[in-house]
């Protein structure tokens, strides 16, 4: 499996990054190289193995329905780049 | 099969499945310890996990866990003991993590089914595919200037449960039916309180076509459809638009649309092209979630008694009809007051007025059962006077007016009002001897063949008694009168 | 002053305790020692008059009799944690300005202890990076020096950390370590870093790199200080569901318990091609003294070994895919203006990301897009889950493993690699311990030829960190490891 510029483009399109065109094509080198070394685990039989993703042994703690945050809208926004009334502000979103 | 829709070239059958997103009723978020309530001031319900800051993490709210299991025992599913929360990966403004955690490989309830009735009183079940806990989006605001939203994170991370049902609707009809049902067992269970209004109820609803018995067509799936009409008005508008394209010859699309409240109509959002890639992979901040049967034992005991299995009891001890029973128990409080007011009397007449003059003044008079000016009690003492034949059944909505607006017991106002039904033959006797001696010409055309008169005369005597007459005695004492030659 | 930067830790808890030092004089040493060494940038943030103002603090706490564990003991903090009211920036332009209303929960725990803040230390950005050249705030730079003086790493992530501590402007530093980043840098400075079992400390505060692996630990001049940084580090956090509820060992009383009886595994898959011959003759020398200490050397395997970096380098940049993906220009750090919210997005973070942060989403992003989910995350899972496998049966023979730290001593700084994957060999023998959870410590062992620190490793079963202690601390105590390094505050080059 090899990436080409246009998939590329199509992964920093997911990932939100912008990616100047004449970028693309050493990107999806440098991207090709490491594809091709992690390439190496498929010499690894895995058919029986079940997936790893936690290694903790232990199983998910819960939590009481108590509300022990919230009302605090300083601590929230304070580092907002930019705000107005108590909401965060973006540029406008068109549905 | 009735439900099939005629087109230019042929009848063809509609295909629904719904997803409903409905807010879990709970103090505090699914993975923050902010207040999931309704109606405060912009992010002031926003913890630094909602907000997402850097280094905030999950922690899981066992009461959300708990309501999911309520919903999915109330919808007759297998609870799945080990579940797996996910990121699903997008961006979006009120999307403050850049990922909501849901369930997707292994939601924490699997199959169960929901029974339906339609206005005729036939039911039907219908799937359900499964039921997965999901944290809610913030709400962006884009009226407030010309350029810019304004994001409010008040109700990112507050939990949903989605449930997600089989392609088993056939109409529009049954799609509404199927989430009033819904919104009834959830409101039982107390596990979502059912305000489509506020948002807290939102359904998607998947559209396709075929021929009947043919395969199934593309579907088009039109998101966040929060009342009954725009449900049932997105349906009927899918299905016209589909008809038309595919007997014109064209394709169905597989895509997102919109529904636009104010046209009535759906238009494409995202087709399958754009469609997201949403990266889904289990979220490393949380483990494997684990109930034990235990656990859901408990909940199951303390269920309360749901719809469905009260209808049965209203239909099988009392003899309600299929349609009366729905009505009655599609609200827990509803079925509280029929089961209140209709203890002693005539099950089935209270039924009748609960559903017809109850419901109609309720409704009239913008009122909630909450607020009903009358007390089940009351409602069934005044069946009891019908019942036992001290006011006629005619007198009885006049009282029945009384006590909506008064909030007096019937007898009170039967007897304040010197309403009582007269059942003394001797005095009906003489109102009917005063009437058919008013009316000696109608007298003779009735005698002549003109049965049809009987109604007038009725009437007549009812009138002159004020409606207080025994209707059977007058009806029987002006028969033998008439009738005698 | 140069000799109060002589005390390590352990004795400097004396001295502070027998009055003999004050709090305010040693917080006041290390701040000079910090201004002194700035040419090392391993400071990012200096808040002097913060940890002026702890000090006085500890000194009334010590005057009063409720000194703490840490007790006026002058800490640096890698710039991945969170720290209430002072700039925390994982080293990303894409967090300039970010001041966290909070603090993260190790760092708490440090200062509850009665620890103080010297300041916020250097870092690869986003911990993404084996020689902390990847920071926005330039390389930190080893105090070590080789024979020909050029500039050297001091290895990755928490470069800063190790670097500050071998040159004594911190008396000790926390890191984290997501593929070796304590344990590296550690051994590339000669100090003792400590990656605990995941789960062991919380991760709650700390900026997210790749949340199944990442796991915060001490840096410190010996394995005692190491021991006494833990113990108030650790601790269960109801704030982190990964957080371990297993109590803490005595760490301190298993520093110098020795190593008799004790079976230490020596797996035969850690020879690699292209290794450093002084590195192998480290090894091999750790592993006869230890046996002269009386532990039992054992012959393991760990047979799926070499699949631990591929296996690595599609989990951790997954994860760091989704757990940037926050970083978006909307609530905090950096905003670059655009007229569409997905051109903000865009701008924002293609000028907010470094190169290697940005290769890192982009893979990230690519293995678990729809249709390659399968063939490359799902198969690492699987894969991880033999790696971790391969220690469960090792750790059935044997308590320990002893491992080299680095297949080479500190590189030069701005060595040009054009092959990304050159550099993540880096990590080669640190990452099996983060894909399988387990505990690991670096400890110096010797100096190669060129006069450049080399360290060993020792791998312990799930929440033995005890063991690891006990090893190091022979290690420590045989190796006699005393050299310092040429450009260290108070030193003499």
């Amino acid at each position: 499996m090899s990436v080409d510029k246009t998939t590329v483009a199509k992964i920093a399109r997911l990932a939100r990054i912008n990616v100047p065109d004449k970028r693309l094509e050493p990107l999806a080198a440098e991207l090709n190289g490491i594809l091709n070394w992690i390439a190496e685990l498929d010499e690894v039989n895995t058919e029986t193995v079940q997936p790893l993703a936690s290694v903790t042994g232990h199983a998910l703690p819960m939590r009481d329905d108590v509300v022990t945050d919230g009302d605090r809208l300083n601590d929230v926004l304070s580092n907002a780049p930019e705000g107005a009334s108590g909401f965060f502000v973006v540029p406008k979103v068109v549905e | 099969m009735s439900d099939l829709v005629k087109g230019s070239t042929g009848d063809w059958e509609v295909v629904i499945g719904l997803e409903v997103h409905a807010q879990v009723t709970s103090n505090a978020k699914l993975f923050s310890g902010a207040s999931a309530s309704f109606g405060a001031a912009p992010n002031e319900n926003v913890s630094l996990v909602d907000a997402a800051m850097p280094g905030m993490l999950p922690v899981i709210n066992r009461e959300c866990v708990y309501q999911a299991i309520r919903t999915g025992l109330g919808l007759k599913a297998q609870i799945n003991l080990t579940s797996v929360f996910d990121r699903k990966n997008y961006f979006y403004a009120d999307l403050p993590q850049g990922y909501q955690i849901s369930q997707f490989k292994d939601p924490i309830v699997g199959e169960g089914s929901l029974r339906i009735v339609m206005a005729d009183g036939n039911t039907r079940d219908i799937g359900i595919e499964r039921l997965h806990l999901e944290q809610d989006a913030g709400k962006s605001m884009h009226d407030q200037h010309p350029s810019k939203s304004y994001i409010d994170l008040n109700r990112t991370g507050v939990a949903l449960m989605e449930i997600v049902s089989r392609p088993d609707m056939r109409s529009a009809a049954e799609a509404a039916a199927y989430v009033r049902k819904l919104r009834s067992i959830l409101r039982y269970l107390g596990t979502c309180d059912g305000n489509m209004e506020e948002g807290s109820l939102r359904a998607d609803v998947n559209v396709s076509v075929r021929r009947p018995g043919g395969p199934l067509g593309t579907r088009t799936e039109t998101k966040n459809l929060n009342s009954l009409r725009f449900i049932q008005m997105a349906i009927d508008y899918e299905v016209v638009r589909q008809i038309e394209i595919i007997e014109d010859g064209g394709e169905i699309d597989q895509e997102t649309r919109l529904f636009d409240t104010s046209t009535g109509r759906t238009r494409t959002m995202r087709s399958k092209e754009d469609a997201h890639d949403y990266r889904y992979f289990p979220d490393p901040d949380l483990l494997p979630m684990v109930v034990s049967q235990d656990e859901v034992d408990a909940l199951a005991a303390a269920l309360p008694e749901l719809p469905d299995e009260i209808r049965d009891r209203l239909m099988g001890e009392y003899g309600l009809s299929a349609y009366d029973a729905s009505v009655i128990t599609e609200e827990r409080d509803t079925a509280r007051y029929y089961e209140a007011a209709s203890e002693g009397y005539d099950r089935k007449l209270v039924a009748n007025w609960m559903t017809v003059e109850l419901f109609g003044a309720l409704n009239k008079s913008g009122k909630s059962l909450d607020d009903c000016p009358i007390a089940p009690e009351q409602l069934g003492a005044l069946v009891g006077l019908i019942s036992d034949g001290t006011i006629s059944g005619r007198i009885a909505k006049d009282v029945f007016a009384d006590m909506f607006e008064t909030g007096k017991s019937a007898a009170n106002i039967v007897d304040e009002k010197g309403l009582k039904q007269v059942s003394d033959s001797g005095a009906i006797e003489a109102l009917i001897d005063q009437v058919l001696a008013a009316n000696q010409d109608k007298v003779e055309d009735y005698r002549g063949g003109k049965d049809k008169l009987f109604g007038f005369f009725v009437g007549q005597v009812m009138k002159q008694s004020g409606g207080q007459a025994n209707p059977g005695m007058v009806n029987q004492i002006l028969r033998s009168k008439l009738d005698r030659v | 002053m140069a000799d109060l930067l002589d005390l390590n830790a352990v004795e400097a808890r004396e001295a502070l305790d027998k009055k003999a030092i004050s709090a305010v004089e040693l917080v006041t040493a290390y701040v000079g020692a910090a201004e002194a060494t700035s040419a090392l940038n391993n400071y990012v943030v200096l808040t002097a008059d913060h940890a002026l103002a702890m000090a006085a603090d500890a000194d009334k706490r010590i005057a009063g009799g409720t000194a703490g564990l840490l007790e006026g003991l002058p800490i640096g903090v890698k710039d991945l944690f969170c720290t209430k009211g002072v700039s925390s920036t994982a080293c990303s332009n894409i967090l300039k300005g970010f001041t966290p209303p909070y603090e993260s929960t190790v760092t708490a725990n440090l200062w509850a202890a009665g620890g103080v803040m010297l300041g916020k230390l250097n870092c690869d950005e986003f911990a993404m990076g084996s020689g902390n050249e990847t920071s926005a705030f330039g390389p930190a730079i080893n105090p070590w020096q080789g024979n020909d003086k050029t500039n050297l790493v001091p290895g990755g992530s928490s470069g800063g950390s190790a670097s500050a501590v071998a040159a004594r402007s911190a008396l000790m530093a926390t890191g984290t370590d997501t593929g070796g980043s304590i344990r590296q840098p550690a051994a590339f400075c000669g100090v003792v870093g400590l990656k605990p079992t995941y789960g062991r400390c919380s991760r709650w505060g700390i900026i997210a790199f790749a949340s199944s692996l990442d796991q915060a630990g001490p840096f410190t001049r010996t394995v005692a200080d190491n021991a006494l940084m833990m113990t108030a580090m650790a601790s269960h956090d109801a704030k982190d569901s990964t957080s371990t509820q297993t109590p803490l060992q005595d760490l301190m009383g298993a520093v110098g318990a020795g190593v008799k009886g004790m079976k230490i595994g020596v797996p035969r898959e850690y020879v690699m091609d292209g290794m450093d011959n002084e590195v192998v003759r480290l090894w091999e020398q750790g592993q006869a003294w230890l046996k002269d200490a009386g532990a039992e050397l054992v012959d393991v395997s760990l047979p799926h070994t070499k699949y631990a970096l591929p296996t690595y380098y599609i989990i951790a940049p997954a994860e760091a895919s989704s757990n940037l993906a926050r970083y978006d220009g909307v609530r905090y750090g950096m905003r670059v203006e655009a007229e569409t919210l997905d051109g903000m997005y865009e701008a924002t973070r293609a000028a907010g990301f470094g190169d290697e942060v940005q290769r890192r989403i982009m893979i990230g992003t690519y293995v678990l897009s729809a249709g390659y989910y399968d063939a490359y995350y799902l198969k690492a899972q699987k894969v991880r889950r033999l790696i971790k496998q391969d220690f469960d049966t090792a750790f059935e023979k044997v308590d320990a493993l002893l491992t080299p730290a680095t297949p080479s001593a500190a590189f030069p700084v701005g060595r040009k690699i054009d092959d990304p994957v050159t550099n993540y060999l880096n990590d080669v023998f640190t990452v099996p311990a983060n894909l399988a959870g387990l505990p690991g410590i670096a400890v110096p062992g010797g100096l190669t030829s060129d006069g450049l620190p080399l360290g060993l490793q020792v791998l312990g079963r799930p929440f033995d960190e005890a063991s690891l202690y006990r090893v190091a601390g022979v290690i420590e105590a045989v190796a006699g490891f005393t050299q310092t390094p040429a450009r260290m505050a108070g030193g003499t080059a």
